[in-house]
């Protein structure tokens, strides 16, 4: 260990004496263990994967334009809807999730880079393998997996070629996720500079720290629960096989226990970008900072009593089904003090709505929406007409799309100016920010009244009393697409150039990211700044 | 020129307004709600539905007000100065205790709802549901009838042809399963491959349908008409297309159902000796 001790020595001795930026050409992305590339490698990956997976949401809403089948065949939506789930959520969201933490949190905490860069290196690599793995199985006999993201057996032990891959690719993308998790740990624990105590971190370091906390606990618990998967469809045995002496339902609980928390790994770090934005445009602190540390760390503690609220129709003792209502209405509380803190955040600031408060407005509204329908979901007797249908996949898409993709959104347009140097095209930013509200309203709103009216998710056709509500939905949904292919322009656009962007950015910003220059140097805080 | 700010709520106007305005927005409550049912469940839960509705729209409208109010007065292009308070912790205690307490009472009576939808006991009938790829069969154990029951030919038709000329589209089935009125009726729910779901929303009750386990659910159904559900777990292909059709008759009527059936079956195994082994 004391060679590579010395080695580093003389590499930063080297340094002083050449001002190397990075290396030039693709082996710069291959090799780079710099947490500035890597933060970028992640968004654009993410970015991809966003693309792609909205497309098979195109193909979707394209199929439920009108009644009767058009398009595709019966199996074939399946495989849509179910590529979609796990392309969004693993490749787009978490991904992008990652990017921002690791652009920003060797910044905000004055670190010179992630603790384990090497390991950083091979999180993101993994990603682009994973997803070649799951990719491949549409053009593989039988297709691709058809049972849901949720994979329940018996139904996902049916499938074909493409189990394996899909299990393998599982395996490693939560491989990435830990390894992941672990870095940003070790780096906050153990390399924030001198006086920056717990408290006093910015809320996005924050949630990222507990996020990766909730990662370290359930992606193992989802690795074993895919394994006996594996295992039931090859190694002959039964842990969900009554015939065996198992129980499918044991998969889902499983599932479920690592699902639930997951779905707050996709939202914490939203809720910590909100935190950043509002109070910048705002002019004012952030109201009730411990209160939303605090808040922030019981959402991640109750996340791991509540997983049944996913199977209150599988037939669960009244005890159980009593004890998940009851936790999952309680997770509300938490939640709320967020919400009403971002408000006394904005109360009687001094506000402007650049794109970046745009989006972090619209989240805390439109996740709020989202919110609402969940706490309907929690009442169980309720539950039983809603379950399986069209309101909850209102529920989820505002909590997700307008919730979590916002929050990347909102944190996009932000730190852009910081990464490339240039602000990127206001008014098309605006554009951009309207067309996606009105459009993801137009899309996900009506899905509420589907599913009250009795519409089933997961089907490729309907009776014709869902026709207008589906159309209507269909359209919203195309014009969303488009609004995305427009921001990927603005990306594009603010990468190549742009009016030059100062250190702080913005008026109202504050943190150790707004001391460095805009884009800042290749390497940052390789002495640690002071904090006071 | 109107203001970026003045535009960005014109377009939000103009979307909502577009959204809501269509046709049959303001056509039909009942396109839009949850329907009230036929069972004494399917009211209570539409109560508790209708409840949680209504004090998150009071509470959307308190915390959303708060923000639009803030987002004219509190802006800078308004002059307005920021102010610099940034903690309360009576607000804190606040907003913890009040929310804590509405959902108490919401708890309440949800918990008596649940409570009453548990109890299976002292049932008149009962019958045996098993979930197929892709269709149910429904065993009626005191009567002795049985029979499947798959999507009506009719829908068939429609799905790669025009689903508008086909009556209960996708919502229709050749043997419906036939209830009394005013009985309780207790569904033993099963599968024969993978999970599915039975689910009949003027009912009120979905429950998952798993292979080698049995789950219970019951009914009593006030009124005589026609209800229809779908299976609601994901099946494989066809699973949105193996619906459920309800026909609650009369007491009398049933019984005269029942009879009818078990001399038409007497009249097959007579006919068909052989076959029917």
């Amino acid at each position: 260990m004391s060679s590579d001790i010395t080695a580093s020595d003389s590499h930063h001795a080297h340094d002083e004496h050449h001002d190397h930026g990075p290396p030039a050409g693709l082996s710069r992305w291959i090799f780079t263990t710099n947490h500035k590339d890597i933060g970028t490698l992640y968004l654009l990956f993410a970015l991809l994967m966003l693309m792609v997976g909205g497309a098979l949401a195109m193909g979707i809403r394209l199929e439920l334009f009108e009644p009767g089948l058009q398009f595709v065949n019966p199996d074939f939506f399946n495989q849509l809807t179910t590529m979609h789930a796990l392309i969004m959520v693993f490749g787009a969201i978490m991904p992008a999730f990652v990017g921002f933490a690791n652009w920003q949190v060797p910044l905000m905490v004055g670190a010179p880079d992630m603790a384990l860069p090497r390991m950083n290196n091979w999180s993101f690599w993994i990603l682009p393998f994973a997803f070649t793995l799951l990719g491949s199985t549409f053009f593989m006999e039988g297709g691709a997996p058809a049972a849901g993201w949720t994979m329940y057996p018996p139904l996902v032990l049916q499938g074909a070629g493409n189990v394996p891959f899909m299990i393998f690719a599982i395996h490693l993308l939560g491989m990435s996720s830990i390894m992941g998790a672990i870095n940003i740990i070790v780096t906050i624990v153990n390399m924030r500079a001198p006086g920056m105590t717990l408290l006093k971190m910015p809320l996005f370091v924050w949630t990222w720290f507990i996020t990766a906390f909730l990662l370290v606990a359930a992606m193992p618990v989802f690795a074993g629960a895919v394994t006996m998967l594996l295992t039931d469809r090859f190694f002959d045995t039964t842990f969900f096989s009554a015939a065996g002496g198992g129980d499918p339902v044991l998969y889902q609980h499983v599932f479920w226990f690592f699902g639930h928390p997951e779905v707050y790994i996709m939202i914490l770090p939203a809720f910590g970008i909100v935190s950043e934005i509002i109070p910048t445009f705002s002019r004012k602190p952030l109201f009730g900072y411990e209160s939303m540390v605090y808040a922030s760390a019981s959402i991640a503690f109750l996340s791991f009593i509540v997983w049944a609220h996913h199977m209150f129709t599988v037939g669960m003792p009244l005890a159980a089904e009593l004890f998940f209502m009851y936790s999952t209405m309680l997770i509300a509380v938490p939640t709320g003090v967020k919400v009403f803190n971002w408000v006394a955040t904005m109360w009687r600031g001094s506000m402007t709505f650049e794109t970046p408060m745009l989006f972090a407005l619209g989240f805390v509204i439109l996740f709020t929406i989202g919110g609402f329908s969940g706490l309907m979901l929690a009442i169980t007797p309720a539950d039983f007409q809603y379950h399986d249908t069209y309101f909850v996949v209102a529920h989820f898409h505002y909590v997700l799309v307008t919730g979590a993709l916002f929050g990347i959104l909102a944190g996009a347009y932000y730190w852009l100016p910081k990464w490339t140097g240039h602000m990127y095209d206001e008014s098309l930013g605006k554009w951009h920010f309207w067309v996606s509200t009105i459009s993801v309203n137009v899309l996900f709103f009506p899905q509420h009244f589907l599913g009250l009216a009795g519409m089933p998710r997961r089907i490729p056709d309907y009776a014709v009393q869902f026709a207008d509500w589906n159309m209507v939905s269909s359209i919203g949904g195309f014009v969303f697409g488009l609004a995305q292919v427009l921001f990927c322009y603005i990306v594009w656009k603010t990468i190549r150039g742009g009016e030059q962007a100062t250190d702080q950015v913005w008026e109202g910003a504050h943190g150790l990211e707004w001391t460095l220059s805009s884009p800042p140097p290749y390497h940052t805080f390789v002495e640690a700044p002071e904090v006071r | 020129m109107l203001s970026n700010f003045k535009r960005g709520v014109a377009a939000a106007v103009v979307g909502l307004a577009t959204t809501l305005l269509t046709s049959n927005a303001m056509a039909a409550w009942d396109e839009l709600n949850l329907p009230k049912g036929v069972t004494p469940i399917s009211r209570e839960v539409y109560d508790l539905h209708m409840l949680m509705l209504w004090i998150c729209v009071i509470i959307g409208i308190v915390v959303f007000g708060a923000m639009f109010i803030s987002m004219v007065l509190h802006r800078k292009a308004a002059g307005h100065k920021p102010a610099h308070f940034h903690h309360s912790t009576v607000a804190e205690i606040a907003w913890t205790i009040i929310p804590f307490a509405i959902l108490v009472g919401f708890a309440i009576p949800a918990t008596k709802t649940l409570l009453f939808m548990e109890d299976t006991s002292e049932a008149d009938i009962t019958i045996k549901v098993t979930g197929y790829q892709w269709l149910w069969k429904y065993e009626y154990v005191e009567d002795g009838v049985s029979f499947y029951s798959s999507l009506a030919q009719s829908s068939r038709e429609g799905i790669y042809g025009d689903p508008w000329a086909v009556e209960n589209y996708l919502l229709e089935v050749d043997n419906p399963v036939v209830l009394p009125v005013g009985k309780k009726v207790r569904l033993l729910l099963t599968a024969d491959d993978v999970i599915h779901a039975w689910w009949v929303p003027a009912l009120g009750q979905k429950k998952d349908a798993i292979p080698g386990f049995v789950n219970e659910i019951w009914t009593i159904i006030e009124e005589p008409g026609t209800y229809r559900g779908q299976c609601a777990e994901l099946c494989g292909k066809d699973h949105g297309f193996m619906p459920i059709v309800v026909e609650a008759k009369s007491d009398d009527e049933y019984k005269q159902w029942v009879a009818a059936y078990k001399a038409e079956q007497k009249t097959q195994l007579a006919a068909a000796p052989v076959a029917s082994q």
